[in-house]
């Protein structure tokens, strides 16, 4: 496959940035959109030129770290996939792909499309936690959980924090990450002994790194890597209301 | 305190409770404005007068207004926040899959700001002495504005504008106030559909039949 790449280059977060166009030959349709640019730095070095810089790690959707906005869709246009599973194959020979970082002022640019994502991790330290004593492991039948309530916090739990519905968002708003980091205790007994304060506290953090509010268009959901639902919005909301 | 009254969650509570406050008010001015389709002005007449002046309705025009205020205001200042939270934008534009008229909700709900600017032009100030015309003869003052054609245009755009906006509107209204889940949400979404074609439909057909059959 041949490819032309308009990708976004940008020294660091206090210089501009502008597109540059690559062109790319020999990548394979199996390849991972990140394997795709490897083959793309691969190229460039070997030509003297500066490598595009881009954040990835664990190339199994795990990690969160390779977040970019491809062609319009952050994670790229197939649904429930990050951007290091996105194979070459759902693009066409001779195709141009934009890419971009993600765009929210909560997220700085870096350099190229590497964006500082820490804001969303000051959310979770604001409260995205159980205290609990350490010692020996409780035992697992104590607590009773249902499976229906476990079922739903283990796919709030999947959330991997990559920002794509900061990203998506047309108002930059945290929104589902926050509703998935809530809904993950809120749903499970123990989270319960800290939950008003969980939910303050962290909505409180999500306004202070200037997050957009939520116009329940349903952006996130669709772009999430994850499929993180919308339904954990309403239930961030119920949370925050049940705090007072 | 004001890091709880002010956030970004409940700047859109206050808005949710206010647009469902909203939204009981348009099937009531629906119910008065059938009334044009008599031939007799008098009904019509003795509504508007009705609602002129019992003391009661007093009370709600005044809760109306400020309803109006705050829905309109908070609207405005999330919207700056919200584009200040993306200073730079994308060069392409977000494909992202979202519900339908969401993304307009701004430019949906200050058409019809427009409209009801130009409507208390054309009623309520009359009935405040500040624009000229009988307040006791609102029936009259109706047929005339139907019997221009640019205004009816124009009404007409305004109530499918209105209707855009109250079908994201009533269904985002629950989601905010968190009473949407799995199975609640295409229920809400169904009466959102039917409430958003309903009651613009209803006011749109008012001047239809009088061009037509009056």
């Amino acid at each position: 496959m041949k490819l032309k790449l308009k990708i976004w280059k940008q020294k660091n977060a206090r210089s501009g940035g502008a597109f540059e166009t690559y062109d790319l030959d020999g990548v394979a349709p199996e390849m991972s959109f990140v394997e795709m640019l490897a083959l793309l730095n691969q190229t460039l070095v070997q030509q003297g030129r500066e490598p595009v810089a881009f954040d990835h790690d664990c190339h199994e959707g795990i990690c969160g770290s390779c977040g970019m906005y491809i062609n319009g869709y952050p994670h790229g246009p197939v649904k429930g996939l990050t951007t290091c599973l996105l194979s070459m194959r759902h693009f066409k020979d001779g195709e141009t792909i934009v890419i971009e970082p993600w765009r929210a002022k909560p997220f700085p640019v870096v350099k190229d499309l590497i964006v500082d994502r820490s804001a969303l991790d000051k959310i979770q330290v604001a409260g995205g936690f159980i205290s609990v004593t350490t010692g020996a492991a409780a035992d697992a039948n104590a607590v009773l959980v249902s499976k229906k309530k476990s079922d739903l916090a283990f796919d709030s739990a999947a959330c991997i924090g990559c920002g794509a519905c900061v990203a998506a968002c047309k108002n930059a708003s945290a929104m589902l990450f926050v509703s998935a980091k809530i809904s993950q205790y809120a749903l499970l007994p123990q989270g319960k002994p800290e939950a008003k304060e969980r939910v303050r506290a962290m909505i409180a953090e999500m306004d202070k790194q200037s997050f957009g509010s939520c116009s329940n268009t349903g952006a996130c959901e669709a772009q999430c890597p994850k499929q993180i639902k919308l339904f954990n919005i309403a239930r961030l909301n119920r949370e925050y209301y049940k705090a007072f | 305190m004001n890091k709880i009254l002010f956030s970004a969650v409940s700047k859109k509570f206050v808005m949710a409770l206010a647009g469902l406050f909203l939204l009981l008010f348009l099937p009531v001015h629906l119910g008065i404005n059938l009334m044009l389709l008599k031939n007799d002005p008098e009904p019509f007449n003795s509504a508007a007068h009705f609602m002129a002046t019992f003391p009661l309705i007093k009370v709600v025009e005044v809760l109306l207004f400020l309803t109006i205020l705050i829905h309109v205001t908070y609207g405005i200042i999330l919207q700056i926040l919200n584009w200040l939270s993306r200073p730079v934008g994308y060069k392409v534009r977000n494909k992202s899959e979202t519900t339908a008229f969401s993304r307009f909700m701004i430019w949906t709900g200050l058409s019809v700001l427009t409209f009801l600017v130009i409507h208390f032009f054309n009623f309520y100030f009359i009935k405040l002495g500040l624009v000229e015309g009988d307040p006791e003869n609102f029936y009259s003052v109706a047929w005339q504005l139907f019997s221009i054609p640019g205004y009816v245009i124009l009404y007409w755009i305004c109530f499918l504008l209105l209707g855009f906006h109250l079908y994201h509107a009533l269904q985002s209204a629950f989601q905010t106030l968190g009473l949407s889940n799995e199975f609640w949400k295409p229920v809400i979404r169904a009466i959102s559909l039917i409430y958003a074609i309903a009651v613009p439909v209803g006011f749109a057909i008012i001047p239809l039949v009088i061009w037509l059959f009056k």
